[in-house]
């Protein structure tokens, strides 16, 4: 499926990714990744590298990192076996609950062991960008645990979806600004937050969200979000006595897919990466990167991206915040270029469906990102029927009841019927 | 004489008429693409050098006026493809080098052997890449010095002496000195302690020094001046534009 690399080539790539060797010292993923950032970020860029390598893998940062993913996140996140939901779909399905996390998403691994590690570095000010919000809320949390000040861009278009969550910020104590330009979502934030961070490279700490952008944050992401797959992968082990057939994650800029997948790269497990078929596959219609997506440069990195044949930059549509970007981190774009994980995309309605069944079979709220995995999972599911299958529930629903709302409940009005 | 070196040429020749080069940025085809000519052959007749922009969706080192004329230049259907057209259909030339400040995704997509031959064409010397860090320009810089075009290097306050050494040796046409630790179109005024930077940066460089960034009015050229071979001028001249107002009468009055 590969079609950028010879098969020698995808495999020597691949052995490298399993083997721990990426991103290399220049923060490459075979030749994706890099760091395209305007010249007044360079020092910064070096200093947040030096402090990365000094910090990430010390004892002291582990110890304290673990300790706050225990006591304050509550980790390990349980493992659940979903029954009525494998009875319907012919499978054995478990779900890795993220949702459990405080704050109610993945988001708060990475932004903690950020906070704490820009505490490290002498940070005077946290900036961070959120698409969802729930990384927003993830960083307002953060940022008051650790004690330091944080300002939240985001996209006008997502203050509107997300309500919720930009309340949850302000409590939090952070301030939100709403970014009103290019196509206010979440790459007009991080467009936003990298402008800011420009005025002060010094002072500022940018708590990026995703496992995108320059080097090294797709490497500092993935290393603070593996937690997912290193605990679902003994889980599994424990629980259901076996590692799974498959794993299925969603996929917007990619941190908790990562995260769930990078553990997972080195077994003989079939991964899937589901993005936001949104209402089509025409340009602009969706956020399926990946799916179709071609090579380019966006916020700092060589990765694919949804472009016109001039290098603009498409807007995106999905019914998900937190999926609706027109990139995706480099590491996606290596494991998908060497055939390792399989990108497929799931539409809105598909989305919305299996958010009702999953609330209706097994009383769990998922998130619309979150939702888009299981879609894709049934569907597997049809065509592979008795396969153990690990989904990546990334997070919980209750910040899309403002959208969830425009759309009837269709099992409660089969109840009634 | 390379291509690129007909910039250095043109801004001393300003210094050496006793006065700062002035290096005026317009967004290409902004605010309407019929005037794009029209208003690069006025600017070319003042400045020294002309810088143009190319639109892109995620201008994510300037702040709202070029974000605003780029979006909406994009818009109206402004590409790389229709410059490069229309620069080839000015009879004559343009009275000015031209250098194109472009982020690198536009670049990347129309290929850098293409884009190298086009620019040459069209009378383009020089390249300013803002997201393009030295570490990631080899692969470009080699495609445009193949045609005897040059990467035009930006350095900032922010940058430590090893690194703007480094810079001011790879730059080619002059060295862009960013005077502020910011995005383009900062109203705030120029900072104090610019003339120690400027000068150190001159002294490290032996291509002509130009700064951008914050110069919107006559005694930000003459004070920029006095240290650095020239200024350029971006945000201040597109408002211009907006207003409806005459570029060329703004850009006399920015003279000393």
């Amino acid at each position: 499926m590969s079609t950028m690399f010879a098969a020698d080539e995808a495999k020597r790539l691949l052995d490298a990714a399993i083997r721990g060797e990426m991103p290399d010292e220049l923060g490459r993923f075979g030749p994706f990744g890099g760091r395209y950032v305007p010249e007044t970020l360079v020092p910064a860029f070096e200093r947040l590298d030096a402090g990365v390598q000094e910090h990430l893998h010390d004892v002291t940062f582990q110890q304290e990192f673990r300790r706050e993913l225990r006591e304050w996140v509550g980790r390990p996140t349980a493992l659940t076996f979903a029954p009525r939901l494998s009875e319907i779909w012919g499978a054995e399905v478990w779900l890795k609950r993220e949702d459990l996390a405080h704050t109610g998403a993945h988001k708060i691994n990475n932004a903690i062991g950020q906070a704490i590690l820009a505490k490290r570095l002498g940070a005077k000010h946290i900036i961070a960008e959120t698409g969802a919000g729930q990384h927003g809320v993830a960083s307002a949390a953060a940022c008051a645990r650790v004690g330091l000040p944080c300002t939240v861009y985001m996209g006008a278009v997502d203050i509107e979806r997300q309500a919720p969550n930009v309340d949850r910020m302000h409590r939090l104590g952070a301030e939100v600004v709403a970014v009103e330009s290019g196509d206010k979502t979440l790459r007009a934030a991080i467009d936003e937050a990298l402008r800011t961070w420009v005025t002060d490279p010094a002072g500022i700490y940018y708590l990026i969200g995703s496992a995108v952008g320059a080097h090294p944050y797709p490497y500092l992401v993935r290393e603070l979000q593996s937690v997912i797959g290193q605990e679902a992968r003994q889980q599994m082990l424990d629980q259901a006595g076996a590692l799974p057939d498959v794993a299925f994650a969603c996929v917007g800029g990619g941190s908790n897919a990562i995260g769930l997948f990078y553990p997972l790269l080195g077994d003989d497990i079939e991964l899937v990466g589901v993005e936001a078929g949104g209402t089509g596959p025409g340009l602009g219609q969706n956020a399926a990167t990946l799916a179709t997506g071609t090579p380019g440069v966006l916020q700092g990195s060589y990765s694919i991206i949804l472009q016109d044949d001039d290098g603009q930059v498409q807007e995106t549509h999905s019914i998900s915040a937190g999926l609706d970007y027109s990139g995706v981190g480099p590491e996606h774009a290596l494991l998908q270029a060497t055939g390792r994980v399989e990108y497929i995309s799931a539409t809105d309605d598909e989305a919305l469906e299996a958010l009702e069944e999953l609330c209706a079979t097994e009383g769990i709220l998922t998130a619309l990102e979150t939702s888009h995995a299981y879609a894709a999972a049934k569907n597997y599911a049809k065509r592979n029927p008795g396969k153990r299958i690990l989904i990546g529930n990334s997070g919980r629903g209750d910040k899309d009841m403002p959208t969830l709302t425009k759309y009837p409940a269709r099992t409660r009005k089969h109840a009634g019927a | 004489m390379q291509v690129h070196e007909r910039i250095g040429a043109a801004l001393t020749a300003a210094n050496e008429a006793g006065r700062p080069a002035l290096v005026p940025f317009i967004t290409a085809g902004y605010p309407e693409p019929a005037d794009f000519i029209s208003t690069l052959k006025v600017i070319a007749e003042t400045g020294d050098v002309v810088e143009l922009g190319i639109p892109f969706s995620d201008p994510m080192a300037d702040g709202m006026t070029i974000q605003r004329s780029s979006f909406e230049a994009l818009r109206k259907g402004v590409s790389l493809k229709w410059i490069f057209d229309q620069l080839d259909a000015v009879e004559g030339g343009v009275a000015a080098p031209l250098v194109m400040m472009s982020y690198l995704n536009p670049l990347l997509a129309f290929g850098y052997d293409a884009l190298a031959e086009r620019a040459l064409a069209a009378g383009v010397c020089g390249f300013i890449v803002p997201d393009l860090p030295f570490e990631e320009s080899a692969e470009l810089r080699d495609a445009l010095e193949a045609k005897g075009l040059g990467l035009i290097q930006l350095v900032t306050p922010a940058t430590p002496d090893e690194r703007l050494q480094k810079l001011c040796a790879a730059s080619r046409g002059f060295v862009y000195a960013v005077t502020i630790t910011g995005i383009t179109g900062g109203g705030t005024g120029l900072p104090a302690d610019l003339t120690d930077y400027l000068d150190k940066v001159t002294g490290m460089s032996s291509i002509p020094v130009c700064a951008g960034f914050g110069i919107r009015e006559a005694q930000d050229v003459a004070a920029v001046g006095r240290h650095a071979a020239g200024a350029i001028v971006g945000s201040a001249l597109v408002e211009t534009l907006e207003r409806g107002a005459d570029p060329g009468a703004f850009l006399e009055s920015l003279r000393p």
